[in-house]
């Protein structure tokens, strides 16, 4: 169970939005990179978030470059989830090799600084605000393996290679 | 030969895995090529250390390209070009530097092989789908891992079909084409899916039509865009010394398509994406009246030589707009040396433009034609985010390379059929 804050955002948020481009040279210095997510989106992002808190999003959340920093520095700067209503392929599956949860859900109803409770086990997400609940569709097998694990790289550690659910 | 049966995508999913795959089953894959660029590279070389892997797998092709900030603009990317050319001195990985050119150009022209699975860690790694390869974009992690392991998960996706009928009317080329199915499908029409091109055009379009095709199937969504490999896929492979790297491969007839879009391209005019998104789409003609600043020629997208050479017959003669700047980036070594044997360079020249070294330029933002706040650009490349030429405050058009000419003479966006 995780609980936080929600920082609302439209839809077709894209990866120059997320760590534009001009700060590719940050690259290799990540926890400086950080200080600039969502930065095109939202320049005052960084200053609010906290640790523990969701960014949530309209559809195609991520669409863009294949640049892992930019979930990466999602999760630098304590976002511990991104619910959206769809997401970009490559985006989504960054995350999940990070460890960061990406929930597809019908996101219309959350508002921006709705406290959240989400139950990734048991697929759901309690608006504690305004005293909802939604359903996020269901992640993957391997996807769920994966995120489980904490990422690709502690899976793999685990199971030296890839290894296919039993039940597709 | 491959024997699977479906889709382009499934009849090569099902080969790198060794059974038959249909869409929506997950495989594990044998990878025939990994690549890494300089932006994404540092992260991917660290990742594959932090998994502890010493060299690539010997059963792929691994190569580094220099191409994103090349030369290096200031101290830290010139830090981690060092880093990842002593990556490909110990590992002995391909490395191409700084002027050989755009990863996706260089794949196109020398590695990438109809059936292969090739990983970069690029959206645009898509562009080698125009060579029948199943190239996908992926992260650094998942670039690192298949390095090491030679191997990756993949769902297989479910197929659109596009079926093309006609023929290019003049100044209409291909990628008007695809601003226009994107426009007409969205900035997610195709997510998750392989759009797979075919009909009767698709036998007479050029491989390099074709890749500036497959280059902006994922601004739909797409995991890849496919094309067939077939007497065109084969000269262009016989024209780089590698028509034994042929393979011809088509979808079977039996083939089960999620959805099938018709275009006619015979009814196709020059199309332009607006900002901010590649899905806001309106004919170049009526955009007439929008001043430009600074045009664009070049990118994995529209740099090719075919490309140069549009840009070139419109120009020749003629001078650029005073109040345009016009840039032009070479996709490869080989382009640029192409388009100065040809005179396209000297006519560009002539008429105004600057001359970048081959790479990727000003596409993402970092280097070499940055906006200033408040200014357009038409660009032949892929993406007209918010930010994405380096300023939030700016605003990029996409067009072809005769669109973009046109432009540039103008000094605001024109239906380069006006010129022609």
């Amino acid at each position: 169970m995780i609980t936080g804050c929600a920082f609302k955002f439209g839809s077709g948020i894209s990866t120059d939005q997320i760590i534009p481009g001009r700060f590719a040279y940050l690259r290799s210095n990540l926890p400086e990179l950080a200080k600039h997510a969502m930065e095109d989106a939202d320049p005052t992002f960084v200053s609010r978030v906290k640790e523990g808190d969701f960014i949530v999003a309209g559809s195609n959340f991520g669409l863009g470059s294949s640049r892992e920093h930019a979930p990466l520095v999602i999760k630098m700067a304590g976002v511990r989830a991104v619910l959206a209503k769809s997401v970009a392929r490559i985006f989504f599956r960054n995350a999940i090799n990070l460890g960061l949860p990406v929930l597809l859900c019908d996101t219309d109803s959350i508002n921006e600084g709705d406290q959240l409770e989400i139950d990734l086990q048991e697929g759901t997400i309690r608006d504690i605000t305004n005293d909802r609940r939604l359903t996020f569709a269901k992640i993957p097998g391997i996807m769920l393996q994966i995120l489980n694990e904490g990422g690709l790289l502690p899976y793999l550690s685990k199971y030296g290679d890839f290894r296919l659910p039993s039940v597709r | 030969m491959i024997k699977a049966s479906g889709t382009l995508a499934e009849k090569i999913l099902s080969d790198k895995s060794g059974g038959q795959a249909g869409a929506g089953d997950i495989v594990i894959a044998q990878v025939d090529l990994v690549f890494v660029q300089d932006t994404t590279g540092p992260l991917t070389v660290r990742q594959f250390q932090a998994a502890g892997f010493k060299r690539p797998v010997s059963s792929i092709k691994a190569a580094l390209f220099l191409d994103h900030a090349a030369p290096s603009p200031n101290r830290e990317l010139a830090d981690d070009h060092s880093f990842l050319r002593g990556f490909a001195r110990q590992t002995g990985c391909f490395l191409f530097d700084v002027g050989d050119g755009v990863c996706h150009q260089i794949v196109a022209e020398s590695l990438a092989r109809p059936g292969d699975l090739i990983l970069g860690t690029d959206s645009h790694t898509v562009t080698a789908g125009g060579l029948g390869a199943f190239a996908c974009g992926m992260g650094s992690t998942d670039g690192a891992i298949a390095l090491g392991l030679g191997k990756t998960w993949l769902r297989v996706p479910e197929s659109i079909s596009v079926r093309l009928s006609g023929r290019f009317p003049v100044g209409v080329y291909a990628k008007d084409l695809i601003i226009y199915l994107i426009g007409r499908i969205g900035a997610d029409g195709a997510t998750y899916r392989a759009l797979e091109f075919g009909g009767d055009t698709v036998s007479v379009m050029s491989v390099p039509e074709r890749l500036t095709v497959s280059n902006m199937a994922v601004e739909a969504g797409a995991k890849v865009g496919l094309f067939p490999a077939d007497e065109m896929t084969r000269d262009y492979l016989a024209a780089q010394g590698r028509v034994s790297d042929y393979r011809p491969l088509s979808p079977d007839q039996s083939a089960i398509y999620e959805d099938t879009i018709e275009i006619n391209v015979t009814e196709l005019e020059p199309m332009v994406s607006k900002p901010h998104t590649v899905d806001n789409t309106a004919p170049a003609g009526e955009l007439r009246g929008t001043e430009i600043q600074q045009v664009v020629i070049g990118t994995c997208t529209n740099g090719r030589l075919d490309d140069l050479a549009v840009a070139a017959n419109i120009m020749q003669g003629k001078r650029r707009c005073s109040r345009t700047r016009l840039v032009v980036a070479p996709a490869s070594r080989g382009v640029l040396q192409a388009a100065v044997a040809a005179g396209y360079i000297q006519t560009l020249l002539e008429a105004g433009a600057v001359i970048l070294p081959p790479g990727c330029g000003p596409c993402l933002g970092l280097h070499q034609g940055v906006l200033g706040a408040g200014e357009n650009c038409l660009t032949t490349a892929n993406r007209n985010f918010k930010g994405r030429m380096g300023n939030p405050d700016a605003f990029i058009y996409l067009g072809s390379p005769a669109t973009a000419a046109a432009t540039a003479l103008r000094g605001e966006i024109a239906d380069p059929r006006e010129f022609l």
